[in-house]
């Protein structure tokens, strides 16, 4: 057995069908919520806020700075031009570079770190297209044999729920 | 409105299409390629054809190159602002903004390659090293521009698309055959998981942080192509936030006239309110008073320091050869938005676009009367002279206005023009009247439903 899921039609009712699985004693790891928007006005939508992505994008912008500086004294150490007196390395102009540069760094490791956390392009366990009409799944993926009648009678207490087993 | 309500109506361009979207397409293609032909006759015959020699080097095409780039400012700023603030306003209007954005820096890149009379040689222009040791000389505005271009166009690009992907999974699911295979591959197996949403939420925070400044930089690092130039009425330190609050005011106005054709065309009425056009038109009033702030600056330093190689140039746009242009300028940019924007009545959505055309008519000239009166009028008369457009330059430029239009259209042919997971966001809570404060850490200004008596300790 793949996955059981319940759909739902709102978040109270989503909120109850996971208080009902950790209840039942499923672990908070295990419970998957799926929606088609953000769900932060309930308990389960506050799940996993915990990233790393700042300071990914702190380090992706240090990574642009260094490469930068890099690029800007390399080339022109390596044909110094006269431009209107200025120093071979100039600080001012290369200011520029190293900026943009940097910000690059930045936007690069924050995309790099979503698709990475998020695990985006990675095929996935399952899911239900019912989601996009706005049903919200909650579903345990794997579970043991032992517990899935379990589950499977958390899922469906609450009336008008479609309890789907793959 | 429901769930499938929305998907309904904002898929509904995807999935139907008319005869008169082909004619329509057909037409505009017609244009663009009318446009590439005479781009391809340049660089055959040469730049003999256009009106660009000595002394005036940069004409239309320099023009067009910083009115796109200005043009772009109207998307990805204006978004990641509203995003950053959380306008509840913003859901319906952030993703027509940011495809402006994308569409008009690739306009706008496209100029400098177009402005070189051997295009094949572009890449001369980019920072590698070649056998010759030639390198990039990296103290040239020029190697700035592309820089801060390209740094402004993978984020935008980025900014756009990353909000997309919960979309992409929407027409992947309503969708069957090639296209949901398409979608499929767009959607990158996005599921609609809580760590997910998280995810993308902060990546858009802290994407809408970065942005800002580095689309201010760009049209500062665009203004130094001018300011760093020892010619009358360039070398200026305020060109940096006049071009930046120029490119600012002319984005807003090409969003109010891109909503509003989206509004009428894709029937939109019930998601582009009066209201987003309301709030977008009093930006474009604060940025038209704004603009004029910045040209009685400039005009009036000109004036007082009486320098006569900047007084010739400055004459030549108040009265002589480039007034009546100079005040058409005027009329359009301040004038016309003070009056349709400043009288509530006058703030209605066809008040919106005519004023809006009124600025982007206003702006290509003020982008023009930048470039060309100065060249033209250098400190000595060995260097004065003339620039007379020719039909090639006046085709390419135009047909860009096509192109964009045209790009737009695609667009909104192949994604949902209004971003459908942040419009269902922003409705109606469902969650119950009667609601406590989360005792979440981190979430104190979130709620969730005071029935929580099934709630695990």
């Amino acid at each position: 057995m793949k996955a059981i899921y319940g759909l739902y039609d709102d978040g109270q009712a989503a909120q109850q069908a996971v208080n009902r699985l950790r209840s039942a004693g499923i672990a908070d790891g295990e419970i998957v919520v799926m929606s088609s928007h953000p769900m932060e006005d309930y308990e389960f939508g506050q799940k996993d806020k915990k990233t790393w992505m700042w300071w990914m994008a702190c380090g992706g912008g240090l990574l642009g700075m260094a490469t930068a500086f890099g690029l800007a004294w390399l080339t022109e150490t390596s044909w110094p031009i006269d431009v209107g007196g200025l120093p071979t390395f100039a600080w001012w102009p290369n200011l520029i570079i190293i900026f943009e540069l940097t910000m690059l760094g930045a936007i690069l490791g924050t995309v790099i770190t979503l698709v990475v956390s998020a695990r985006l392009g990675r095929r996935s366990d399952f899911y239900d297209p019912q989601v996009s009409d706005g049903k919200i799944l909650v579903g345990i993926a794997s579970p043991g044999d032992a517990i899935v009648r379990e589950i499977e009678a958390a899922l469906g207490a609450q009336s008008g729920a479609q309890v789907k087993t793959i | 409105m429901t769930h499938s309500r929305i998907n309904t109506d904002l898929l509904r361009p995807l999935f139907q299409t008319s005869w008169r979207f082909y004619l329509f397409v057909s037409v505009l293609g017609a244009i663009v390629a009318t446009a590439l032909v005479a781009w391809l006759s340049q660089a055959y015959f040469g730049f003999g054809i256009t009106g660009i020699s000595w002394p005036v080097y940069w004409g239309f095409y320099v023009t067009s190159f910083v009115f796109w780039i200005g043009i772009s400012h109207a998307g990805t700023l204006i978004s990641a602002i509203l995003r950053l603030v959380d306008a509840g306003w913003r859901r319906p209007v952030t993703r027509c903004a940011e495809v402006i954005t994308v569409f008009a820096l690739m306009i706008g890149a496209m100029f400098p390659i177009i402005h070189l009379g051997r295009p094949w040689l572009a890449f001369w222009l980019f920072p590698y090293p070649s056998e010759r040791l030639i390198w990039p000389n990296f103290r040239s505005p020029l190697v700035w521009d592309f820089f801060a271009i390209n740094t402004y166009l993978t984020g935008s690009v980025l900014f756009l698309f990353l909000p997309m992907i919960p979309d992409f999974a929407i027409v992947r699911d309503k969708s069957t055959g090639l296209r949901h295979t398409i979608y499929r591959v767009l959607a990158l197996g996005w599921r609609g998981t809580q760590t997910q949403w998280h995810r993308l939420e902060s990546a858009m925070q802290i994407m809408a942080i970065a942005i800002i400044p580095v689309a201010v930089s760009v049209h500062t690092v665009v203004s130094f192509d001018f300011s760093m130039a020892p010619v009358p009425m360039w070398q200026t330190t305020i060109f940096g936030p006049y071009f930046v609050a120029g490119a600012i005011f002319s984005g807003i106005a090409g969003l109010l006239i891109a909503m509003a054709i989206l509004r009428r065309f894709l029937h939109l009425q019930e998601y582009l309110h009066p209201i987003h056009f309301q709030n977008l038109g009093k930006l474009l009033l604060v940025m038209a008073l704004l603009w004029g702030y910045f040209v009685f600056n400039e005009r009036l330093v000109t004036y007082y320091g009486n320098e006569p190689s900047e007084m010739a140039v400055f004459w030549r746009t108040q009265r002589e050869s480039f007034a009546p242009l100079y005040w058409t300028m005027v009329i359009c940019n301040f004038v016309l938005p003070l009056l349709l924007m400043g009288i509530r009545p006058f703030r209605t959505i066809t008040g919106c676009v005519i004023a809006s055309l009124g600025v982007i008519v206003g702006m290509w000239l003020e982008r023009f009367l930048i470039i060309v009166p100065s060249l033209g009028h250098k400190y000595l008369p060995y260097s004065f002279g003339i620039y007379r457009p020719q039909p090639v330059e006046i085709i390419v430029a135009g047909s860009t206005f096509v192109a964009m239009t045209l790009l737009y259209i695609l667009f909104a042919k192949v994604v949902p023009i209004i971003s459908i997971w942040e419009l269902k966001a922003g409705g109606p809570s469902e969650a119950p009247v009667g609601r406590v404060l989360l005792d979440v850490p981190g979430a104190s200004d979130r709620t969730r439903p005071t029935k929580m008596g099934e709630a695990h300790p």
